[in-house]
């Protein structure tokens, strides 16, 4: 990571998993550094506790500014004093994923030979994420989560939990999210990994060894994905065919366009703080995810008899994880007689308007959120 | 809050008939005013289907499982005999496909409680007859009641899908008046309303 913000990476909080991490893929980590954040207190029998999981280009600053890019929170609509998730009421926690590149161990962070991991670093799921998630909740001596919630990958891990550890959750929030990768979802990654690997300067993955980045190709990989992320209804309002600070058309390849200048300008600025591997590794996690593989591809069967309450969300412009695959989560978990709540919200913000304001989304979490904390008694 | 609301007397009506602790489906349950009431009351493992994602998450605050959707697509995700009891409260008029409805609750559910307007009553026949015009609040072409009925006509349609009229019950000005097993043409000449329990056979 470049050194972009007020303090170094090093200085973010830490915990060191105390026990190595088996993955999926048969290897195991012997040494895995969790870095985290907090907002709230803890209550003394430590049931009052939020796991908020992040979004792909997402890190441990949901309810705080990034301290080390400076970036503002990435949720601060819903949490804080007398927000949705409500820091006078529950303890929010959120980590940096497995494969990240905000503290936790990840691809970027120095293997055992004493230099960066990079794509020696093992191939993670999902699940291995949620692995070292409940790991570190272990740690913290909390045995029982009131709720694991997030979107879009956030959202996988919510469901991920519920799925691994049901009897350790009692609510979960996947938003925006979906069972498995589509085969498009596979395809738009699949682009932005190739554009990083194509870059010279990712030198087959040990790029930081030689003190070069594969910005050009993560800034395309960028640019790809975050098409996805807004809807083409956004687009239009936003820029329609605009030109960029020109009255004509220019007749080359410059950023003619307005879309083109904002989406460069995305490109650019998510170079200075995110690393080519973590998105390799993340993407590959994502693209992995398919919670009804284990279950011979009958969803139902992954959430047979669980006594974890679900509130799933999506919005009804984001073709990214569009509101028909968690519909298909709602099916399967009313198929297993789970409670179930689901909401399809009304937007055209695309994939993103779970980030941004919704007012009825934001008072049903909160009714959610506040009604199940009642029952149990927080 | 809703809590403070007055009940209403078909929600009453509507709870004398839902055993204790029943598993209870209320398609088009608004902000969850009856699936409240039936927890209260009967201890119901209450959920509902709502079209509106505001009167969803007005339920959801409540502490009811609520799912958005829309009864005429989206009864598909609840499993067969997922419930023993499925209520559809002054809605099944509104819905584009009435049949495929009443076959998907019975499906869903062994027993159903459904609440219409009834077109039979008395004053609606002679508006009809007098003016010429369709009765109702509203003009014909609004949303609304797309399928108008009588009483005859729904439990004609249920006899059809083979299903067993236990009990039925009159409204008339937010006042019901009990169920009763017999009696069809008075109640279609004169109920305003008509709750229907109907079992599958």
């Amino acid at each position: 990571m470049p050194d972009t913000g007020r303090i170094p990476l090093s200085e973010v909080q830490y915990l060191t998993l105390p026990d190595p991490l088996p993955l999926d893929c048969g290897e195991r980590l012997e040494t895995v550094r969790v870095a985290y954040e907090t907002w709230g207190e803890l209550n003394a029998d430590k049931s009052n506790a939020i796991l908020v999981c992040h979004a792909l280009t997402g890190d441990q600053f949901a309810g705080s500014e990034n301290v080390v890019t400076g970036r503002p929170a990435w949720w601060p609509r819903m949490i804080g004093p007398g927000k949705p998730i409500d820091t006078d009421r529950f303890y929010v926690i959120a980590t940096n994923v497995l494969g990240g590149c905000m503290g936790t161990t990840g691809p970027a962070s120095i293997g055992p030979d004493g230099k960066p991991w990079g794509t020696h670093f093992p191939v993670i799921t999902i699940s291995d994420m949620v692995r070292a998630q409940r790991a570190f909740i272990d740690a913290l001596g909390i045995d029982t989560l009131f709720s694991v919630m997030g979107g879009s990958m956030g959202g996988m891990q919510a469901l991920e939990w519920a799925v691994q550890s049901p009897e350790r959750v009692f609510t979960a929030v996947p938003i925006a999210t979906a069972a498995r990768h589509s085969a498009q979802n596979i395809a738009f990654y699949e682009v932005g990994r190739q554009a990083i690997m194509a870059d010279p300067d990712w030198c087959d993955g040990h790029y930081l060894a030689e003190g070069r980045r594969p910005g050009r190709g993560l800034a395309i990989a960028r640019m790809a994905a975050h098409i996805t992320y807004v809807s083409e209804s956004a687009l239009k309002r936003k820029f329609d065919r605009g030109l960029q600070d020109r009255d004509q058309a220019s007749f080359s390849f410059d950023a003619d366009f307005q879309v083109e200048s904002y989406l460069r300008y995305q490109g650019h600025s998510f170079v200075d703080r995110f690393d080519g591997n973590s998105y390799l590794y993340v993407t590959r996690a994502m693209d992995y995810f398919d919670l009804a593989g284990r279950y011979d591809g009958r969803l139902a069967e992954a959430f047979r008899g669980t006594p974890v309450r679900f509130c799933l969300f999506s919005f009804s412009s984001d073709w990214h994880y569009p509101p028909q695959a968690s519909r298909e989560i709602t099916r399967a978990l009313a198929a297993a007689g789970a409670e179930v709540s689901y909401l399809e919200i009304e937007s055209d913000k695309g994939h993103d308007a779970f980030l941004l304001e919704e007012p009825i989304y934001e008072k049903a979490l909160a009714g959610f959120l506040s009604a199940s904390a009642d029952r149990r008694g927080i | 809050m809703a809590e403070t609301q007055s009940i209403r007397a078909d929600h009453l009506a509507i709870a004398t008939r839902v055993p204790e602790g029943a598993r209870v489906l209320d398609v088009g349950c608004g902000n969850g005013d009856l699936l409240a009431l039936l927890q209260s009351e009967k201890h119901v493992n209450a959920r509902g289907l709502e079209l509106s994602a505001a009167d969803a998450g007005v339920a959801l605050a409540r502490g009811l499982s609520v799912i958005q959707g829309d009864a005429d697509s989206d009864l598909g995700v609840f499993p067969d005999n997922g419930f023993d009891v499925a209520i559809l409260s002054k809605a099944i008029q509104q819905m584009r496909r009435p049949v495929f409805v009443l076959q998907e609750l019975a499906r869903i559910a062994p027993e159903m409680i459904v609440s219409f307007r009834n077109f039979g009553l008395w004053q609606r026949r002679i508006s009809l007859m007098t003016s010429g015009r369709m009765p109702g609040h509203r003009a014909w072409h609004d949303e609304g009641a797309l399928h108008p009925s009588t009483a005859r006509d729904m439990i004609e349609l249920s006899t059809e899908l083979g299903l067993e009229v236990v009990a039925m019950a009159p409204m008339h000005r937010n006042r019901v008046g009990g169920f009763r097993d017999a009696g069809l043409s008075r109640l279609n000449w004169g109920a305003d309303e008509v709750i229907l329990h109907l079992r599958r056979t």
